[in-house]
């Protein structure tokens, strides 16, 4: 190509593999080589003046340059940049040798505008995949690596290696055919536009790095006038730039340079050793088992790197890839498993590393995001405390809730949930307390990391807890979290996380704790007008997973375990009738099911039978008679005493009033009492008085005088309601009703409504 | 028991009710080693690309198509060849019907041309199987000499250089188990009696099979394990693979047994190898709900057994077409284990997965009623 001859005079095409830790190997040894003095690298224009922050000593990649319009932060463009990155290397060259440097791509500014008005691009082809099956490899990384990113740099002509490319390149792009969109050409345009712009300013020895696929198009030299006309009147829109801090795990996705890599950290091992790679590798391998508590000996080091290297010359590589080193590791250092593999996948392969970014980077957009949200909502950030209460039902304090909800899942503790002053216990009441301490900013700006809007922030660190959190607790109390920020992008992920860990968890505790959390947040989501249908579908999976697993997990407890099991059934009683909206309902008939299973088996502690005894008798599921069958046999004398008194404590654990109510009940507790063995009694007594204590004295007196006045007398068979006269008393249902009719706020009570609204009746009876 | 100085008398082979590997693929092998240009190692008869495409199948440059023995990942072959190839021992793992024992035969058949040096490893596998015995006549005879013993196909294997087989490595004692470490790491094997040993040349080595998932038998050592290489052979890997293998199996087996026909009832087989597949994966088919895994090893081999058990009550005791009836009691006790934990996943599964499925009531029914009993 005649173009080759005159590159190689002023221009040097440095076509590269984005993150490719062989091409920035290769760009570091050509740089070298040419000596060139100014180097111009593919990156948005805007971030030039950033430029300089590149070589500070508290940079350490990686690291990205973030763009985002200003007056919309959501609307974000990142260029990540890890050590391994050619473009990195490129920079740190040119900031080392103070040679000047610029980014030389279309400016990040028209990228957005773009956004706005067109459609986006159907994606072009993927060059390196056509190199590679053009050399008869079906996994372009692959090919790429074998071809360029393992070829060592030590040949004589450090430029060799990129001409090569450069002419595969111009067989892939034959001169005269079009870049895949016009967007690409643009880019190209601008791009020539900067290298005529730097060779016009005296520039002798011009570097470029940009991607593989661009050095035809950078290499040809069209007229001035036809990239002009290409980049004539673009949109622009106001942008901003600046550097954050990345990660490994963030570089694995797709992002501005393009497609993601699936290995950052085995890029950073092949760039940072320079000989010896696969020994050194897999010494690290050995090293994070043997920390994960494998037993893997250096004898296990050596025969995975004998194997690895007999299995790329069987495949016939120059040297071991990643498949290579991973197959090696499973079959010697793993035994065959992946379970220990994936850990190395995870910790090694992609790697934890996270960059760093020095403070005189500009602002991140969340910060600004969050300061137009405090100067909309008249939240002013003040290092004083305050007390906040919201009424969620109007739209500002509504917002406010949000903001401050999502501040807390992004770790950024500014308001705190505080007791509410006015005593309400309304579900669209919030009370907070407001404290802005220094700490926050930086608090905002290493939440930057999670995206540029405080909304979009929450959603990527609420998407990351549910990937991460361990407990069935844990993700709950997101999932709650999610719903009160109203992050409705996180929940599905959230929901998942949340429907794999219950589906996982074998303890029906975990499971019981979940459920009232999440039937809450079903509630708020009613409050705030959210669409929870998945989150009731998973309320009731989970329900039904409890009724399944409560029985066999109540089995055999000690009396610790009864009582914190209790507690379990007194909020899944709740979290079910909440959940459910009528008796047919199938979950409500299941649970009264699982109830009756516990009251009725013998192997279950007194405390949990009588608590569900209870249960059942307040849901109506039994009548008294049954529930003074179930008391009788319970308290026989067959029934150890201490068993006895559990089982009392449970029934009564919901208050005494019953036992006022019904003196049927009341004989028969008595009777029990009275036969208790004197043996037997100093050990019931505990109980039993952490049973009456619990009752108010109100309620403690009345039953001392019904007592002191005989229970037996009431106790008699005609009687179907006992401790109540077996008609109505007119004259005090009339004031009774005349209250009700009053508390109701009805002005005219209908004529039949007395009847049915006999006040004085059991508790009950009432609801019958 | 198994150890005899005499060779077994050869059937011919197109008699033999099952001929050898390197006997009904010889035509393969020999077209495998004229088009193979590729080093071997010592005593290889093939070279370890040749091998793996023997066993991956492929076409010969001269036209001669190799039948693909194992289908499965590349990787898993490629893995098992080269670790031959490194003279590290081969240890293949897998639950019952994952082919560990055929990819065994094939790998010593392509490798030494003899797939014959065969341990199989039971409770009572004794010692002189792995190393030698002696022919007692010929002991008291001539007292001990190398021709009063008897060489274990171990030794034979080491002798020759050649790959030796041995099948259930975790069945056989631990003690019987620790004498393959001297041979696998030192390469050699002391005889004291003569005075002498035997020494490995070049070429020999040892693929062991042994199931992963059954419990209670002998855990290999670590000292032993450290010297295997381990490939894990994996199930199948799409239900419909699965659905191919059982249905096969079971039609075979079917007509073994001389079980009454009975339609082929594959909607029932596929339901059966998608409960095996979801439980044991611990997530549904759609990837959508997680569920949890019982204890036992829900293997291929299970799933045809339930469905040959199914056809068999369908065929004398039902109406002659496999119903979701005479399946569920068959999965039942192939799910349920452990009475306790594995009852609870098999309620939690059919309540929060099976009952979801509209097209799945009648087994749903089914399945609720073979619990309850």
């Amino acid at each position: 190509m005649p173009t080759t001859q005159r590159r190689v005079e002023d221009v040097a095409l440095l076509g590269v593999r984005h993150h490719g830790p062989g091409s920035a190997r290769a760009v570091a040894a050509a740089l070298a080589q040419y000596r060139p003095d100014t180097v111009l690298i593919e990156g948005p224009p805007e971030a030039d003046a950033l430029l300089e922050l590149a070589a500070h000593q508290d940079m350490v990649p990686p690291v990205a340059l973030l763009a985002h319009v200003v007056d919309d932060p959501a609307r974000a463009a990142f260029w990540p940049f890890a050590a391994f990155s050619p473009e990195w290397v490129a920079l740190r060259h040119a900031l080392d040798h103070g040679v000047p440097v610029r980014f030389i791509d279309l400016p990040a500014a028209h990228g957005f505008a773009r956004e706005r008005e067109e459609e986006p691009e159907a994606p072009g082809i993927d060059p390196i995949g056509e190199l590679a099956r053009a050399a008869g490899h079906d996994d372009p990384e692959q090919w790429w690596d074998d071809a360029v990113e393992h070829r060592s740099a030590d040949d004589a002509d450090a430029l060799g290696p990129f001409r090569g490319i450069a002419e595969a390149m111009a067989e892939l792009r034959p001169p005269g055919s079009e870049p895949s969109g016009a967007h690409e050409a643009r880019r190209e345009a601008f791009m020539r536009r900067q290298i005529r712009a730097a060779r016009r300013a005296g520039h002798q020895r011009i570097a470029v790095v940009c991607g593989a696929w661009h050095v035809p198009a950078l290499a040809a030299r069209p007229p001035v006038a036809a990239d002009d006309a290409l980049l004539k009147g673009l949109p622009k829109a106001k942008v901003e730039l600046t550097w954050v801090p990345w990660t490994h795990r963030r570089l694995s996705q797709h992002t501005g340079y393009g497609a993601g890599i699936a290995s950052p950290g085995w890029y950073q091992h092949l760039f940072e050793s320079t000989d010896r790679g696969t020994v050194r590798w897999m010494t690290k391998v050995a090293a994070l088992l043997r920390a994960e508590d494998h037993s893997v000996s250096s004898a296990h080091v050596i025969e995975a790197v004998r194997l690895a290297e007999t299995l790329a010359a069987m495949r016939g590589r120059p040297l071991p890839g990643l498949a290579e080193s991973t197959d090696a590791v499973r079959a010697v250092m793993c035994e065959g498993s992946d379970v220990p593999l994936a850990l190395v996948q995870d910790l090694m392969v992609v790697g934890d590393r996270m960059g760093q970014v020095p403070d005189e980077a500009p602002t991140v957009p969340l910060q600004r995001d969050l300061t137009r949200l405090q100067r909309s909502l008249r939240l002013k950030p003040e290092p004083g405390e305050r007390d906040l209460d919201l009424d969620l039902r109007k739209d500002t304090d509504a917002a406010r809730s949000r903001l401050l909800h999502r501040l807390s899942l992004l770790d950024i503790p500014w308001g705190r949930a505080a007791a509410s002053r006015t005593g309400s216990t309304g579900t669209f009441r919030e009370s907070w307390r407001l404290v802005w301490e220094p700490e926050l900013a930086i608090k905002v700006a290493e939440a930057g990391i999670w995206g540029t809007t405080v909304e979009s922030a929450a959603t990527g660190r609420a998407r990351d807890l549910a990937a991460h959190s361990g407990s069935l607790g844990e993700v709950t109390a997101l999932a709650e979290g999610c719903l009160l920020a109203d992050l409705p992008d996180a929940l599905p992920t959230v929901l998942q996380a949340l429907a794999d860990r219950a589906a996982l968890d074998a303890d029906v505790a975990h499971l019981a704790e979940a459920l009232p959390a999440l039937v809450r947040s079903l509630r708020y989501g009613d409050v705030r007008g959210t669409d929870a249908t998945a989150l009731r579908e998973l309320a009731e999976g989970l329900a039904v997973r409890i009724c399944i697993g409560l029985p066999p997990a109540c089995n055999s407890l000690d009396a610790e375990g009864a009582g914190a099991m209790a507690g379990h059934l007194g909020s899944t009683h709740a979290a079910v009738a909440l959940l459910t909206d009528s008796d047919a309902d199938d979950l409500r008939r299941r649970w009264s099911a699982t109830l009756r299973t516990l009251a009725e088996r013998d192997t279950i502690a007194g405390l949990l039978r009588g608590r569900a005894a209870r249960l059942l008798l307040d849901d109506n599921q039994w009548d008294a008679a049954e529930a003074a069958r179930q008391m009788r046999l319970t308290l026989s004398p067959v029934t150890p005493p201490a068993e006895a008194a559990g089982w009392i404590e449970g029934f009564l654990a919901g208050g005494g009033m019953l036992l006022v109510h019904d003196t049927r009940l009341l004989g028969l507790v008595d009777d029990w009492l009275t036969s208790v063995p004197d043996a037997a009694f100093p050990d019931v007594l505990p109980l039993l008085r952490r049973t009456f204590s619990g009752f108010e004295p109100g309620v403690r007196r009345t039953i001392a005088d019904r007592i002191r006045s005989g229970t037996k007398a009431a106790d008699t068979p005609s009687d179907d309601r006992p401790g109540f006269a077996p008609d109505l008393d007119p004259l005090r249902a009339a004031k009774a009703r005349k209250t009700a009719t009053l508390l109701l706020g009805l002005s005219h009570a209908q004529p039949g409504g007395a009847r049915n609204c006999a006040a004085n009746h059991p508790p009950t009876e009432v609801r019958s | 028991m198994s150890v005899s100085a005499v060779p077994p008398v050869e059937a011919p082979a197109e008699e033999a009710l099952r001929p050898h590997a390197e006997t009904a693929y010889a035509a393969e092998l020999a077209a495998l080693a004229a088009a193979d240009d590729r080093p071997r190692p010592a005593r290889w008869l093939l070279s370890p690309w040749a091998v793996a495409t023997y066993l991956l199948g492929g076409t010969l440059p001269d036209g001669t198509v190799v039948t693909p023995k194992y289908v499965g990942p590349r990787r898993i072959v490629e893995v098992a060849v080269t670790t031959l190839a490194t003279d590290r021992a081969l240890l293949l793992l897998g639950v019952p019907g994952t082919a560990k024992t055929w990819v065994s035969e094939h790998l010593a058949a392509a490798v030494s041309g003899d797939s014959t040096l065969l341990v199989q490893g039971t409770a009572g596998t004794p010692e002189e199987a792995v190393r030698y015995g002696w022919n007692y006549a010929r002991l008291l005879a001539e007292g001990p000499s190398r021709g009063a013993l008897v060489p274990s196909p171990v030794m034979r294997a080491m002798a020759e250089g050649r790959t030796a087989r041995v099948e259930e490595l975790t069945r056989i004692p631990a003690d019987v188990q620790d004498s393959l470490i001297t041979i696998l790491s030192e390469k050699t094997l002391p005889i004291p009696e003569l005075g002498e040993e035997v020494q490995a040349v070049r070429g020999f080595n040892l693929i062991a099979t042994a199931n992963d998932r059954d419990r209670g038998v002998n855990e290999l050592s670590s000292a032993l394990r450290r010297r295997f290489n381990t490939v894990v052979l994996p199930l199948p890997a799409s239900l419909e693979e699965e659905v191919d293998i059982v249905s096969r199996r079971v039609g075979e087996l079917g007509r073994s047994l001389d079980l009454p026909a009975v339609p082929s009832g594959s909607a029932e087989i596929r339901r059966v190898v998608t409960v095996f597949r979801e439980l044991r994966d611990g997530v549904t088919a759609d990837g959508r709900t997680k569920v949890k895994s019982p204890s036992g090893s829900l293997s291929t081999a299970e799933a045809i057994s339930v469905v040959t058990s199914g056809l068999a009550l369908a065929a004398h005791f039902g109406d002659g077409v496999l119903r979701p009836a005479d399946v569920a009691s068959g999965l039942l006790g192939a799910v349920v284990r452990d009475p306790a934990a594995d009852r609870l996943v098999w309620q939690e599964y059919l309540e929060s997965v099976v009952r979801e499925r509209d097209d799945w009531k009648d087994f749903y029914r089914s399945c609720r009623e073979a619990a309850q009993r």
